[in-house]
């Protein structure tokens, strides 16, 4: 859609690519009282989801799949990972694995 | 008290019983008030019996931790290692069950190392989770790893006792508890194999190898396959640390304990939002701290532990 305007507008082009990649969004997770919140995010692929340790433990995100793995976060670090395949991704901690999370990927743009 | 048996009789079922119900009721492993209540313990033991064996059991002392539940681990960690150097009768060994360091970082385990040591005795260790952080656990094995198996499990005997280092904190599956693995399994069936079944047994461990409170993650979720192991002992007790407070229980044969930590507190099972370190008054906080001291007599079925704060 962003491209068919794109298109119309050729003098835009750059301006719009621009806007392309802001608008890939930066989703926060919050990690306090050993949970993730939200426990479940649903984003769009090229989205980039940051998670804050607020607990004075430390917590790791780690994909259970191993399609991404954080250091273990001390309090108020953070992990960043950008997303870029649509799917399920189910994580957890690794020093306290009953905590868990899942982020949902859809499709970016298109139709 | 401890709990001691010395009325001259084995174990009949009725004192069994009674014992059960003390456990129930907190009576068996009265916090004491600082050493020289176990001291009356150490004594008694010299007198009575030889072949006794008196160790101590030290765990989470998260050197590196610096957040408003204790600021000052270092500090706590020296006061708890004094009052173990105190203690007229020397123990025979320690045991320190997990979280030696909050991140795993190298001055962390130096710090440990250094006031540990204080104690003069020999130390056997098994990780927590919080001492395996680094990258391959380098640090961990390099320190404490020699002579271990897979992830660091071990076992020795002494004075006719037979211990057992287990690691239930490593390569854990999300959305479980605290877990042993097939491999460890193997050989502690191995390790077992060919024991007189008379022979007492010690377990030890980070994480309570008992479904204290799975909702926490307090508990291991393969332990019941060791147990099953352990079943034809006559006398197993199980050690452990990882929730910063002392819980006990008794079934059958095996008594399930876990010791304080020297560093911070932790709430009671679903006493708060999470299991994170509790804030308490200063004034209280060395009472909710402490080591414990655990005594074999010969004939005794059951080993008698005390723990005891840093105050109170
Ligand atoms: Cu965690």
């Amino acid at each position: 859609m962003k491209f068919v305007i794109a298109r119309a507008f050729g003098a835009m082009v750059l301006l719009v690519a621009s806007m392309a990649a802001a608008n890939a969004a930066n989703i926060e997770v919050k990690i306090d009282n050993f949970s993730y919140s939200p426990q479940t995010v649903t984003v769009k692929a090229g989205d980039t989801v940051t998670w804050t340790n607020g607990d004075d433990i430390p917590h790791t995100v780690t994909s259970k799949t191993g399609a991404f793995r954080s250091k273990a976060l001390d309090t108020d670090d953070k992990f960043s990972f950008t997303f870029t395949t649509p799917g399920a991704f189910p994580y957890f901690c690794a020093l306290h694995p009953h905590m868990t999370g899942s982020i949902v990927v859809e499709a970016s743009g298109g139709t | 008290m401890s709990h001691n048996r010395d009325h001259g009789e084995g174990p009949n079922r009725r004192k069994v019983l009674e014992c059960m119900t003390w456990a129930g009721t907190g009576v068996l492993w009265t916090i004491a008030g600082g050493v020289p209540h176990s001291l009356g313990l150490v004594g008694e033991a010299a007198a009575q019996e030889a072949k006794g064996l008196t160790f101590l059991q030290i765990s989470d002392s998260h050197m590196g931790f610096d957040k408003p539940a204790n600021p000052n681990v270092k500090g706590t960690l020296e006061e708890a290692i004094g009052r173990i150097k105190a203690i007229p009768a020397k123990p025979a060994f320690m045991i320190h069950t997990g979280d030696i360091t909050h991140l795993s970082k190298e001055q962390e385990f130096d710090d440990a190392e250094k006031i540990i040591s204080q104690a003069k005795l020999d130390v056997h260790y098994v990780p927590g989770e919080h001492d395996i952080i680094d990258p391959e656990n380098k640090l961990y094995k390099e320190r404490y790893g020699r002579g271990t198996k897979g992830s660091g499990y071990y076992s020795f005997d002494a004075n006719g006792v037979h211990f057992m280092g287990l690691v239930n904190v490593a390569n854990l599956k999300g959305g479980g508890m605290g877990s042993l693995g097939d491999e460890q399994l193997k050989w502690i069936e191995d390790d077992l194999k060919g024991r007189s079944a008379s022979q007492p047994i010690v377990v030890f461990a980070h994480i309570p190898l008992w479904a204290l409170y799975p909702t926490w993650g307090w508990g291991t979720e393969d332990s019941e396959q060791a147990l099953g192991h352990l079943k034809r002992f006559g006398s197993v007790t199980v050690l452990n640390g990882h929730i910063h407070q002392v819980m006990q229980k008794v079934e059958g044969n095996v008594t399930f304990h876990t010791a304080r930590s020297t560093a911070f507190p932790q709430p009671a099972p679903g006493a708060a939002p999470s299991a994170g370190p509790l804030k308490v008054p200063d004034d209280k906080l060395r009472t909710m701290l402490g080591t414990a001291s655990v005594t074999f007599k010969q004939g005794e079925q059951r080993l008698a532990i005390i723990d005891t704060p840093l105050a109170g």
